[in-house]
């Protein structure tokens, strides 16, 4: 497949038109129609923290920037309200995109420093696999305990803790179909 | 009219007030649930991060059960109905995916049973002149953001039960229930939820934003049609900032008269009763 270079304001990037073909069959959106209107750009609250725009990710997808888009911290920002989707003029959903950038890029083990979002859902979906639901309370304290800020949200804690929404005892029930399921997947989490 | 019912995990936990008091608001009009026996967590924002297999394979996995009970099935979680309902719609208008959510769940799909939000079920099966029958205590001069969320009405193509962009079925029900839905932008801007423990400095601005813009409208309240975000709402707030967010199942238990009401409402982070006081809709 053939690559170029491609210098831009940041920096050199190696284009390689088979990601776009990639993500697009992943994704099963026309990526190609993206032509940078930035309706997306302009109703994405979320993301406004991030380093690249959702049009910008479009059109680093188009020039095949691989590591670009996989070390971007905007992807990771995505929460899927599908604003983006809803108004884009050429129908293509956005959110699908970020998923399957998200899914890539925890595959290939790539993503931004400091980004503690995989390794959240990593907890969230082993909950899901050891006891077929999510115990929020667990759930919070191994997150906290992993990321070694036990103390940030304590109080708000102790506060949900009171009004009995974080009970100690999960309704645990171990599900063979839950494993099942995840062994089909082919096991993250 | 007979249902199964979802909760779903946050309901049994943070949002344990939303479980309740669908439950109590069903019973009122006449709606019966009967919890999905085995039901497991449909998966949630995780899921479809990180695995496309998983995503359909937890929701398919839930379809089937609800399947087996041969009774439509109701979901009061904006994101549980989210994953729910994308999931059977993939199978029920793509072959390719319907085999993929077979062969991951291990059934066959039929598609004899539909999927419903709560307020969905409100809106179409009882409809807002029964549920206005049904009050016995009217919420007159609340005025109220009707706050939807983002996935409650998207994408369009799986439930077009409701506008994508400007919604209405909250504020005609809580016109229904006698209180003022207060025109404002911001019905179904994300409040950041899934980054709530992740980014909890990306999650507080958008939280202010949205309070800020419900109070300049002039709503003494918000309504929440969804666990992840009323308890976002409360959780990542400014200090200094007291809107109370109800759930709609709460206001519409307060105005059918029962009795139960005041238990679930004291469940929030954020008092909600001096305004109700206020409006002497509480003893």
């Amino acid at each position: 497949m053939a690559t170029a270079t491609l210098h831009l304001p940041a920096g050199a990037i190696t284009v390689d038109v088979a990601f776009r073909e990639e993500v697009a069959r992943l994704s099963g959106q026309p990526l190609e129609l993206c032509f940078q209107c930035q309706k997306c750009a302009s109703g994405c609250y979320p993301t406004q923290e991030g380093d690249y725009t959702p049009n910008e990710i479009m059109r680093l997808i188009q020039y095949g920037a691989r590591d670009a888009v996989f070390r971007s911290r905007t992807i990771w920002l995505c929460t899927s309200c599908e604003t983006c989707g809803l108004r884009c003029p050429n129908g293509i959903r956005i959110a699908e995109v970020m998923d399957t950038l998200k899914q890539m890029a925890v595959e290939r083990g790539i993503t931004p420093a400091g980004e503690t979002g995989p390794m959240f859902h990593n907890l969230f979906l082993n909950e899901i696999r050891a006891t077929g639901r999510i115990h929020e309370t667990m759930l919070m304290l191994k997150y906290k305990l992993k990321t070694g800020n036990l103390f940030a949200d304590m109080k708000l804690g102790w506060q949900l803790f009171r009004r009995g929404k974080l009970p100690l005892l999960p309704r645990l029930k171990k599900d063979p179909a839950v494993r099942q399921i995840f062994e089909r997947a082919g096991g993250q989490g | 009219m007979q249902y199964s019912y979802y909760p779903g995990c946050s309901l049994e936990a943070t949002g344990v007030e939303y479980n309740l008091s669908t439950r109590a608001v069903a019973g009122a009009l006449g709606l019966e649930l009967v919890e999905l026996p085995g039901w497991t967590c449909c998966g949630s924002s995780s899921a479809h991060a990180v695995n496309k297999d998983l995503t359909l394979g937890l929701a398919a996995h839930n379809i089937a059960l609800a399947q087996q009970q041969g009774r439509d099935l109701v979901v009061p979680c904006s994101a549980c109905y989210t994953r729910l309902s994308k999931a059977d719609h993939q199978m029920r208008h793509d072959p390719g995916e319907r085999a993929r959510g077979e062969m991951l769940a291990g059934f066959s799909y039929t598609g004899e049973i539909q999927i419903y939000s709560f307020l969905e079920v409100v809106r179409v099966q009882v409809g807002m002149e029964r549920v206005a029958q049904t009050v016995r205590q009217s919420l007159t001069g609340l005025k109220l953001a009707c706050y939807y969320g983002c996935l409650l009405v998207r994408p369009p193509e799986v439930r077009p039960f409701d506008r994508a962009e400007d919604p209405t079925s909250l504020d005609e029900l809580v016109a229904a229930l006698g209180a003022e839905p207060v025109p404002w932008c911001y019905k179904t801007t994300c409040c950041g939820a899934g980054l709530s423990l992740t980014r909890p400095e990306v999650v507080e601005q958008l939280v202010a934003r949205l309070l800020s813009a419900a109070r300049e409208a002039g709503a003494d309240a918000l309504v929440s049609a969804c666990p992840l975000c009323q308890n976002n709402l409360e959780m990542r707030r400014p200090a200094q900032e007291g809107i109370p967010v109800f759930y709609f199942t709460e206001l519409m238990g307060l105005a059918f008269g029962l009795g139960e009401a005041s238990g679930w409402l004291k469940k929030h982070l954020v008092d909600p009763f001096p305004l109700l006081q206020r409006f002497s809709l509480v003893g």
